[in-house]
C-alpha cells in the first residue's frame, strides 16, 4: 500500500527522522494557513506548495483543469507569503497533476503540503528496499539526488552505493559512515546522516515497509541532514498487524475494483484487453492471461479466485469482471485441487442467471469432480462453451469475441 | 526414491486442528502418507480421525513420534513461528503452505535458520502447495489423483500451474519422480537451483520441468546452475508474459520491478542455458515428449 509525502513525513518524524516543517491542505484557505504557520514557526520567508499524489515526478508534471495547463506539481513561493501560497494551492487543487510516471491519464490533486523552504546545499538519493536475492533489506544512497533512480542504475551505476543489513545487527554504524564518507560528506554531516538511516532503517522493519525513497536527501548550507521528499510503500501481507495503516489508505489513488476484490478475498488487476479471465491460482492465472495474448487475444484482467472458492465468489468474482466495460467475453480456467469442479460448475451457472450474462462465456474445468462439472453445464441451459484443455478455451473465447 | 520424501518420510502436521490443516491433513493420510502426528497449541492429548496423536508442541511431537519432516497450516501471524519451531525440534524437512507471511518475518527466520538450512535441514516454501512424490507420499494440498509415478521431476513457484504440468505430463504418458512447488513468496527456503540439485543426482529422475514467473532472479540463478552441471534434458515455461511492471499479480514475489524480473529476461537466460521453452502453458507435456524422442 502507497502513502503520500505528507503521511510519509509524518511517520519519519515519529520515528526521529529529520523533515522540514510543512502541513497539509485539502483546500487553498487550509493552504494559506498553513503557509502562515509554517512560515511563524521557522522564520522562513519561502514556503514550497506540493501537490500529494502516489506518484514521482511532480516537480515537472503539468496541471491539467478543463483541458488547460494551469500550473506544475510543485511550487516555490519566493514571494507574496500565504496569499501566495493559497494561489498557488488553487492551481493545483482538484486539477489533474499528469507526470512522467502517470501518463496520459494523471492523478487527481485532493491535497497539497506546505513545507517550509530549504537552503539546499546538496540533494542526495537513499532508498531502502528488500533485496530478494540476499534476503536482506539494502540500503542505497547516491549522489544523483533528484534524478530517478533507475536511470542512475542504468547510467552510473557506479554512483549508486549499498549496504546490506543484517537483521541481527541493524544498520551497523561502519556501513553508515562508509555510504557518508562514500557520500563525500564531511564528519559532522556523516554523523548526522547516520542517525537519520539507522532512524529510517528502525522505522522500514517496525512499519513492515516494503520501500522507502528519500529523494532528494537534502543537506543544507548549514549542514543538516533532512527528508526533502518522503515515498513509503507497506508490505501488504503484514497489514494485520498495523490496523492504523488503514486510516492513511487513499481510496482515490487506488483502482476500486482492485480494492473491491480485495476485499471479497479475490486478487485482481485490471489490464486493457477484452477477454475477462477467473482462474484458481496466480500462477494459473498469469499464463491463462499469456496464452489469450498467445491466440491473439487480449486478457482484461488477472483474477485469482483462490484456493476456498465457492458460488458466492464466483459470483463476486463475475459481478468484478464485468465492471470493466470493455469486457466482450469471459474465459473461466479451473484447475480444481481441492476446488471442486462441481461447485465452480454450479457458482458459474448462479452467477450467469443471477447477473443475467450477456457475454460469451467459455468454461475449461479440470481436476477434482470434473466430470460432474462438465455435465452441469451442459445441462444449464445456458450459452456456456465448455473447453477440455486451456489452449482450447483460449482459442474459443478469442474466437468468440472477435465474431461477437 | 526420487527426491526429499519418500514412503517412509514421517510428518507431523502443524495447525492440524484447523480447518485447513484438518482437510489437507486426511487428505495426505488417505493418499498413504505417513501422517504420524500433529501439533495445536493447547489441542495436545487429542487424537485426530481416531489415528493421529495431536500434540502441544513439535518438540514433543518430534520426540514422541519420530516425525522427521512438517507441515504448515498455520495462519500468517505465527506462520514464521512454526517454522522455526520445527526447525528447532530438528524436523528435516518443513514444509510451510501459509500465504501471507510478512517478509519481514522471512528476512527474520531465514537468518536464524542461516547455518542450517542446506545441512541439517531444508526449508520448502512459503506460499506453495507442498511436496509430492507419486505413490508414495503426498506432502500438501495437491490433488494426488493426477499424479502417477514416473521419472519425471517437476519443480514451480505457481500450485494450480504445476498441476497444468503434471495432468499434461500423465496425459502423454510419463509420470512424475517428485513435484516440488517452492512457492510464490519472495524470500523462502528452497529455490530452483536447490531442487534442480537434487533432481540432477536423482538416479530416479530422467528429465525435468521447471515453472516459473515473474519478479526475482531466481530463474536466472537457476539457468547458471542448468548451464554449468545439468545434463537431463529441462523444459521450461514462465508465466507472465504479459504482465504489466510494478503490480503484484497474485503471488507476493509476482512483481517486476525496475525493469527487472520479466518473463523476457527469463526466458532469454534460460534458452541460453538449453533449456527448451513450452511456447504455451498448454504445451508443457507435450514439449517434454518431443525433446525425449
Amino acid at each position: 500500500m502507497k502513502i503520500h509525502e505528507y503521511q510519509g513525513k509524518e511517520l519519519f518524524r515519529r520515528y526521529g527522522v529529520t523533515t522540514p516543517v510543512g502541513y497539509v491542505a485539502s483546500s487553498p484557505t487550509e493552504a494559506e494557513a498553513a503557509a502562515e504557520r509554517v512560515m511563524s514557526e521557522t522564520g522562513a520567508a519561502v514556503v514550497v506548495v506540493k501537490s500529494q499524489i502516489h506518484a514521482g515526478g511532480r516537480g515537472k508534471g503539468k496541471v491539467m483543469r478543463d483541458g488547460k495547463e494551469i500550473g506544475r506539481g510543485v511550487k516555490v513561493v519566493t514571494s507574496g507569503g500565504a496569499p501566495a501560497a493559497k494561489e498557488a494551492a488553487g492551481n493545483m487543487l482538484g486539477g489533474t497533476l499528469i507526470t512522467l510516471q502517470n501518463a496520459p491519464k494523471g492523478n487527481l490533486v485532493h491535497k497539497v503540503y506546505v513545507e517550509q523552504g530549504i537552503d539546499i546545499a546538496r540533494e542526495l538519493y537513499l532508498g531502502m528496499l528488500v533485496d530478494r536475492d540476499t534476503r536482506r533489506v539494502v540500503i542505497m544512497v547516491s549522489t544523483e539526488g533528484g534524478m530517478e533512480i533507475e536511470k542512475v542504475a542504468a547510467e552510473t551505476p557506479e554512483r549508486i552505493l549499498k549496504a546490506w543489513i543484517d537483521p541481527v545487527v541493524g544498520l551497523a554504524g561502519f556501513q553508515a559512515r562508509e555510504l557518508g564518507f562514500g557520500l563525500g560528506l564531511t564528519k559532522e554531516q556523516v554523523a548526522k546522516f547516520a542517525t537519520l538511516a539507522a532512524k529510517l532503517y528502525e522505522m522500514f522493519t517496525s512499519e513492515d515497509c516494503a520501500l522507502v525513497e528519500i529523494n532528494p536527501l537534502v543537506i543544507t548550507k548549514s549542514g543538516d541532514v533532512l527528508a526533502g521528499d518522503a515515498k513509503v510503500s507497506f508490505d501488504e501481507n503484514a497489514e494485520f498487524r498495523h490496523r492504523d495503516h488503514e486510516a492513511m489508505r487513499d481510496v482515490s489513488e487506488e483502482d476500486a475494483t482492485e480494492l473491491e476484490a480485495k476485499r471479497s478475498d479475490i486478487s485482481y488487476v485490471s489490464l486493457d484487453g477484452n477477454i475477462g479471465c477467473m482462474v484458481n491460482g496466480a500462477g494459473l492465472a498469469m499464463s491463462t492471461m499469456d496464452i489469450i495474448a498467445h491466440c491473439g487475444g487480449s486478457p482484461a484482467n488477472f483474477l485469482d479466485v483462490g484456493g476456498g472458492a465457492d458460488e458466492a465468489r464466483v459470483t463476486k468474482a463475475f459481478e468484478i469482471i464485468l465492471t470493466d466495460p470493455d469486457v466482450r467475453g469471459i474465459f473461466v480456467n479451473i484447475f480444481g485441487g481441492i476446488v471442486r469442479c462441481d461447485l465452480i460448475a454450479t457458482g458459474v451457472i448462479n452467477a450467469a442467471k443471477k447477473l443475467g450474462l450477456k457475454v460469451p462465456v467459455v468454461v475449461r474445468l479440470e481436476g477434482t469432480n470434473v466430470d460432474l462439472g462438465r455435465k452441469l453445464l451442459s445441462e444449464s441451459g445456458l450459452a456456456i462453451t465448455p473447453a477440455s484443455t486451456m489452449l482450447e478455451g483460449a482459442q474459443l473465447i478469442t474466437r468468440l469475441v472477435k465474431a461477437a | 526414491m526420487a527426491i526429499l520424501v519418500d514412503r517412509n518420510t514421517r510428518v507431523v502436521v502443524q495447525g492440524i486442528t484447523g480447518s485447513a490443516g484438518a482437510f489437507h491433513a486426511k487428505q495426505c493420510l488417505e493418499y498413504g502418507t505417513k501422517v504420524v502426528a500433529g501439533v495445536t497449541p493447547g489441542r495436545g492429548g487429542e487424537v485426530f480421525e481416531g489415528k493421529v496423536p495431536v500434540f502441544h508442541t513439535v518438540a514433543a511431537a518430534v520426540r514422541e513420534t519420530g516425525a522427521n519432516a512438517s507441515v504448515i497450516f498455520v495462519p500468517p501471524p505465527g506462520a514464521a513461528d512454526a517454522i522455526l519451531e520445527a526447525a528447532d525440534a530438528g524436523v528435516t524437512l518443513v514444509i510451510c503452505i501459509t500465504e501471507g507471511i510478512p517478509v519481514t518475518d522471512m528476512l527474520r527466520t531465514r537468518r536464524a535458520l542461516e547455518g542450517r538450512i542446506g545441512k541439517s535441514m531444508w526449508l520448502v516454501g512459503p506460499n506453495c502447495p507442498g511436496v509430492i512424490t507419486p505413490g508414495e507420499c503426498k506432502i500438501g494440498i495437491m490433488p494426488g489423483h493426477i499424479h502417477r509415478p514416473g521419472r519425471v521431476g517437476i519443480v514451480s513457484r505457481s500450485g494450480t500451474l504445476t498441476y497444468e504440468a503434471v495432468g499434461q505430463t500423465t496425459a502423454v504418458g510419463l509420470g512424475q519422480s517428485t513435484c516440488v512447488g517452492i512457492g510464490g513468496d519472495p524470500v523462502n527456503g528452497m529455490d530452483f537451483v536447490d531442487v534442480l540439485r537434487f533432481f540432477n543426482a536423482d538416479p530416479e529422475t530422467d528429465s525435468i520441468i521447471m515453472i516459473g514467473e515473474i519478479g526475482g532472479g531466481a530463474e536466472e540463478r537457476a539457468a547458471e546452475y542448468i548451464k554449468a552441471h545439468v545434463r537431463k534434458p529441462v523444459v521450461g515455461f514462465i508465466a507472465g508474459r504479459t504482465a504489466p511492471p510494478g503490480k503484484r499479480m497474485g503471488h507476493a514475489g509476482a512483481v517486476i520491478s525496475g525493469g527487472k524480473g520479466t518473463a523476457a529476461d527469463k526466458i532469454a537466460a534460460l534458452e541460453a542455458a538449453g533449456v527448451k521453452i513450452a511456447p504455451s502453458p498448454a504445451q508443457m507435456g507435450e514439449t517434454l515428449r518431443a525433446l525425449l524422442r
